[in-house]
Parts: C-alpha cells; sequence; structure tokens
C-alpha cells in the first residue's frame, strides 16, 4: 500500500519536474530570440544603410552645394556646417562638462549642491533633445530676430555638457585615493593635483566621453531644425542659418525627388559610418585601458 | 637627512630637471608651492560650471513657461484635453499630439519591456563568456545609431515591409472582430502609430536592456549559487531570486526607456504621418507626436498663439518626461542604497 502511494507521489513530482524543465527551456529559447530580435534590426538597418548609401557616394558627394530638385549635386555644405558646428560645440562644450565633473567627484561630492546637480544632469542626459532646441530659440534665435549657426552651435553645446560630466565624474572616481594623498604629501595644491595627477589617471576615459559627446551631436537633428536650420548655399557664416548633414537628411528624405532622396541615404550612409565609428573607438580606448 | 637630501638647492633643482619623475626626494621647504588663488580660482571654476547645470534645467523651464505663456493664460489645462489644432483659425489643443505620444510609447514599452528582458537574461545567464561583450556592444550600438537613420529607414524601408506582411493580412483577419476592428482599421499604409511605436520599442531596447543586464550582475553571486544548488532551473533563479533582488532596478530601466521613448523626435516625425485628428482608435491611422508636432510646425509658426501652443505642448513633453525620469533615478537609487545595507 504504501510502496503505492510512495509511486504515484514520485511520478507526480517526475511530472512537475518535468513541467519546470520544460518551462526552462521556453524561457531559454525565448530569451535566445530575443537576443536575435535584436541584433535583426541592427544588422537590418545597417544593411539597408550600406546597400542604399554606398551607391550615392561619390566625389561630388564632397565637393558639390546642396542641388534643387532634380539637379545633380552633393552635400559639401552640409557635411562642412555639420563639423564646424559638431566642433565648436564640443569645444564650448567639453570644459563646462569636464570643470562640472571635476566638481562632483573632486569637491565636497556627498554635499548638496553635487547631489542636486548629479540628479538633475542624469534628467538632462536623457531629456527629449527638440526641447533644448525650443530653449536656444527662446534665449538666442528669437531675441536676434535671426536662425543662425551659433544657435546651432550652442544647441549642441547643451547636449554635449551632460554627457562629458557624467564620464568625466565616472572616470575620476575610479583613480584611486592614493594617488591623491601622494601628491597631496609632496604638497601640491589642489588645482595641480586635479590637473596633473587625477584628470591625467583618467584621461582615457575623460576621452571616450567627449568622443561619445561628439558621436550623440553629429547626428542630432531635432536641437538644429529651429537653431541653426538650413542653408542651401556654402557658408562659413555662422550668425547666418546653417546647413548640417542631419537636417539636410530630413529636408531631402521627406521630399518626393530622386536624387534629393540619393542624397540623403549618401548622408546617412556617412553619418552612420561616423557616428558607429566614434562609438567603436570610444570602446577600444576604455577596453585597452582597463 | 642631510644624506638623501642635495646639499643645496640649485643641485636639487638641476636634478629634478635632470628626472621629473624622480620623486624619491621629499620637495624642498622653501620652494615657493602654495597659490591660494589658483586654487580658489579652480575651486570657483568647477564650482561655477555645477551651477551652470542647475542654471540650465531652471533655464529651460522658464523660457518654457515664458514662451508658452499665451497659450497658457488663453486656455489653461483645458488644452490637455481639446483636440482642435487648427492654425488657420488660431484654436489649439493638444490632446491629439498627447495621445500620439503615450500610446506610441506604450506600444514601444509593450514590444521592448519583454525583448529587453530576454536579452538581459541572455547576456547574463546564458551567453558565453567570450561572446557577452561583442554581444552586449552590438545592442549598445542599436543606441548609438542616429534617431534619424531610424527615421528614414522606417520610412522607406521598414514601413512599406510592415504594411504588406503584417497590417494588410492583420486587416483581413480581424477586420471583422468587433474592437480588435476597430484598432486594425484604416489604410494599410505603414505610417502610423503602430510602426512609430515598432521603431521606437527598437530604439529603447538598448537602453532597457543595458539597465536590466548591469542589474542583474549586481546581484550576488552567493544568492544566486544557493538557488541553483536547491536544484532551480535558470529561469527559476532568474524569476524567484534575480528579478525580485533588482525588481527597483528593473522598473527604473524601464522608466528611463520610457523617458527616451516619449522625447524621441526625428523618428516618430518621420513615420508617425503628422495628421492632427483623433477619429479613430485604429493602430494604423497616420497620427502626430507631441514631438513631431514641434518637429514640423515649430519653424514656420507664426509667432503668437501657433508658437505659444507648440510651446506649451513642449512644456507637457519636458514634465512629462522629466516626472518619468526622475523616478527611473529614484528606482534605480533605491536598488543601490538595498544593495549597500544587505551585503
Amino acid at each position: 500500500m504504501s510502496a503505492v502511494l510512495h509511486d504515484a507521489q514520485h511520478n507526480v513530482r517526475l511530472a512537475k519536474f518535468g513541467r519546470r524543465k520544460l518551462v526552462n527551456k521556453i524561457a531559454l529559447v525565448l530569451s535566445l530570440a530575443a537576443m536575435s530580435f535584436g541584433l535583426f534590426w541592427l544588422f537590418w538597418i545597417l544593411w539597408e544603410t550600406v546597400r542604399l548609401g554606398l551607391g550615392g557616394i561619390s566625389l561630388a558627394t564632397f565637393t558639390q552645394m546642396t542641388p534643387a530638385p532634380n539637379e545633380a549635386g552633393g552635400l559639401a555644405n552640409a557635411l562642412y556646417g555639420s563639423l564646424i558646428m559638431v566642433a565648436l560645440a564640443t569645444f564650448v562644450g567639453t570644459p563646462i562638462g569636464i570643470m562640472a565633473g571635476i566638481y562632483l567627484a573632486e569637491y565636497n561630492p556627498k554635499g548638496w549642491l553635487a547631489s542636486v546637480t548629479r540628479f538633475v544632469n542624469d534628467i538632462l542626459l536623457s531629456a527629449p533633445s527638440i526641447v533644448i532646441g525650443l530653449f536656444i530659440y527662446a534665449v538666442v534665435v528669437s531675441r536676434f530676430k535671426s536662425f543662425s549657426g551659433w544657435a546651432g552651435v550652442m544647441a549642441l553645446a547643451l547636449i554635449v555638457i551632460p554627457v562629458v560630466i557624467r564620464t568625466t565624474e565616472n572616470m575620476l572616481q575610479l583613480v584611486p585615493a592614493a594617488l591623491r594623498e601622494a601628491a597631496y604629501a609632496l604638497g601640491a595644491p589642489k588645482w595641480k593635483v586635479i590637473i596633473s595627477i587625477t584628470l591625467k589617471a583618467a584621461r582615457a576615459g575623460v576621452v571616450t566621453g567627449v568622443l561619445l559627446a561628439v558621436a550623440r551631436i553629429a547626428g542630432e537633428t531635432a536641437p538644429l531644425l529651429f537653431t541653426a536650420l538650413n542653408n542651401q548655399f556654402w557658408t562659413s557664416d555662422l550668425s547666418k542659418p546653417m546647413a548640417s548633414l542631419p537636417v539636410t537628411i530630413f529636408k531631402f528624405a521627406m521630399s518626393p525627388y530622386e536624387n534629393w532622396q540619393q542624397l540623403a541615404w549618401a548622408g546617412v550612409f556617412l553619418i552612420t559610418v561616423a557616428v558607429l565609428g566614434l562609438n567603436i573607438l570610444a570602446r577600444v580606448l576604455t577596453r585597452s585601458k582597463n | 637627512m642631510s644624506s638623501t637630501l642635495p646639499a643645496n638647492r640649485a643641485a636639487f633643482e638641476s636634478a629634478s630637471k635632470a628626472d621629473p619623475r624622480d620623486m624619491t626626494n621629499p620637495p624642498p621647504n622653501n620652494v615657493k608651492r602654495r597659490s591660494p588663488w589658483a586654487d580658489k580660482l579652480f575651486g570657483w571654476t568647477a564650482q561655477a560650471a555645477a551651477w551652470l547645470t542647475l542654471g540650465l534645467l531652471a533655464g529651460i523651464l522658464m523660457s518654457l513657461i515664458f514662451g508658452a505663456w499665451p497659450a497658457i493664460s488663453k486656455y489653461g489645462l483645458g488644452f490637455l484635453t481639446s483636440t482642435t489644432w487648427d492654425p488657420v483659425k488660431n484654436e489649439y489643443g493638444g490632446l491629439v499630439m498627447i495621445y500620439g505620444t503615450l500610446a506610441t510609447s506604450f506600444i514601444a514599452l509593450l514590444i521592448a519591456v519583454p525583448v529587453s528582458f530576454g536579452i538581459a537574461l541572455f547576456l547574463t545567464e546564458l551567453s558565453p563568456a567570450w561572446l557577452k561583450r561583442p554581444l552586449g556592444t552590438a545592442i549598445e550600438l542599436l543606441a548609438a545609431v542616429p534617431s534619424i537613420v531610424y527615421g528614414m529607414w522606417g520610412l522607406l524601408v521598414f514601413g512599406p515591409i510592415l504594411a504588406t506582411y503584417v497590417q494588410t493580412p492583420l486587416q483581413k483577419a480581424f477586420g471583422e472582430t468587433p474592437f480588435v476592428g476597430a484598432l486594425v482599421s484604416g489604410p494599410p499604409v505603414g505610417i502610423g502609430i503602430l510602426s512609430a511605436g515598432i521603431i521606437l520599442a527598437i530604439m529603447i531596447i538598448p537602453f532597457i536592456a543595458s539597465v536590466m543586464r548591469d542589474v542583474f550582475d549586481v546581484t550576488p553571486v552567493l544568492l544566486k549559487e544557493s538557488a541553483y544548488a536547491l536544484g532551480s532551473t535558470t529561469w527559476e533563479v532568474v524569476y524567484k531570486v534575480v528579478l525580485p533582488y533588482t525588481k527597483a532596478g528593473v522598473v527604473g530601466g524601464i522608466m528611463l526607456g520610457l523617458g527616451r521613448a516619449l522625447g524621441e523626435t526625428m523618428a516618430i516625425t518621420f513615420v508617425i504621418g503628422n495628421f492632427n485628428q483623433l477619429d479613430s482608435l485604429s493602430l494604423f491611422q497616420a497620427a502626430n507626436s507631441i514631438t513631431s508636432a514641434l518637429a514640423n510646425e515649430f519653424a514656420e509658426a507664426a509667432e503668437g498663439l501657433h508658437q505659444a501652443a507648440l510651446i506649451y505642448l513642449g512644456l507637457v513633453l519636458f514634465f512629462i518626461t522629466f516626472v518619468v525620469l526622475s523616478l527611473s533615478k529614484l528606482m534605480l537609487a533605491q536598488l543601490n542604497k538595498s544593495e549597500g545595507t544587505k551585503t
């Protein structure tokens, strides 16, 4: 009698075990499927970008201005505008970001100002970039009554700052305290310790942060739409509206003209290569450091 | 003492010039090395930079309220529930855009959360060690692709495929069913809330997945190993040990993804169709979102009420994302805190 009961119990347990194993298997297969799902989009997007973009690239893409509909042309002015604005924005935003990052990591990291700044910074990091555009529009464009390259530079610089703050702070925190203490013990003043010891030790990480920020703003369209606007012609005057690659792509992609769409794909290809290249470079930099 | 120190200062200086890295000797006392003003200046600059960041948030908020004031004073909160958006008659209400933003983000979360969970599970528990890094990087690169690339790809490549292979069959299968039929009515052209939601999902998967992966990695190995030792399957360990332990962090990651989805602009602008009416529940219907309304109309909007109404929309968007991102931040901080007490 008891043997029968025992057998029954055993069978129930076995069945339960089988079910648990099945559930486990299903979950793991689904997880594998999720991973493939994610990779699938990446490869699809990259494939289409190369397929449709590479064909449109020629020497003219880099030497000729953006054309009128159904005329030949290139993206020279847009590329130039993007380069100038991204370079200046990085130049303006980076020092501010690094200084704020230094404050958060080296001066009173537990104080209220540091805590609040950290909180606000994390929000700015993910805040909608189009709102930054609205802000610069209100502060700069509507005051000077003109869209301008400078306004674009400022909008992009405001996006650089939070990225750089975040990485600078994180990287400075990784520097061992013993290094700082050794420098202090030698009698170095704080600013000198920070500049020539901690910042130098965290150099690769800080550079990574700047590269990531450049990658981020190189592809930003929304904050430029109503700050730098667009310009069909070559201009190096930053007080005038200025073309940029993303805004040009936006305009051309939405148009019904064949040649504009072709150029937009070429632009998409260039921008994707540049942005992904910067990202991978940034990763390689931190990896070799670790 | 004198045996380790050079006899005089000149000798010391020439020695230190010869090899500046030779720091075995302490510097002599009389060197003028204190420069309090430089120290103070540097400290102030650093502090000023931190204040600037705070000022930025305040500035954004104030400039938005100021810019939106004509619309706020005219419509008040009724703006949020009115569906009229008529630049010709100069009548504005934001419900259509707010609905578009919320609906697309909701669809995005619906897809992205389970997928991200699967990816995080794969990266932390299943993947062979040598694959973890390249796979993690590949998923993170998905976040690096500029949103304009998603937009153009979505409009010209993905949209038509979605229309032919998903929307049309769905409409054939469910077109007559009550309620579901309403969701799939409308022209199956691959533009609208559904396409925008799917593309948003792809864009936020990397954010949610990498937060989930990071918090899963935070779970003490001891806990996981104990569960395995009791005979748990991988799924049971993740579902009953890791997930409860990292609950706050997981929710924080989802909130972060939601914040991103709400504020995404270019990809949505391409595929949502920019249609300012809300006359059906259909997911295939072209609609509009806050961000795409701003992207399309703002540069051309006449100064005055039209512009103020658009800035009002921007303010609403900023407010929603601010709340969502704050919650995300608090959730993630909570996980760090509890981690500190438990170990």
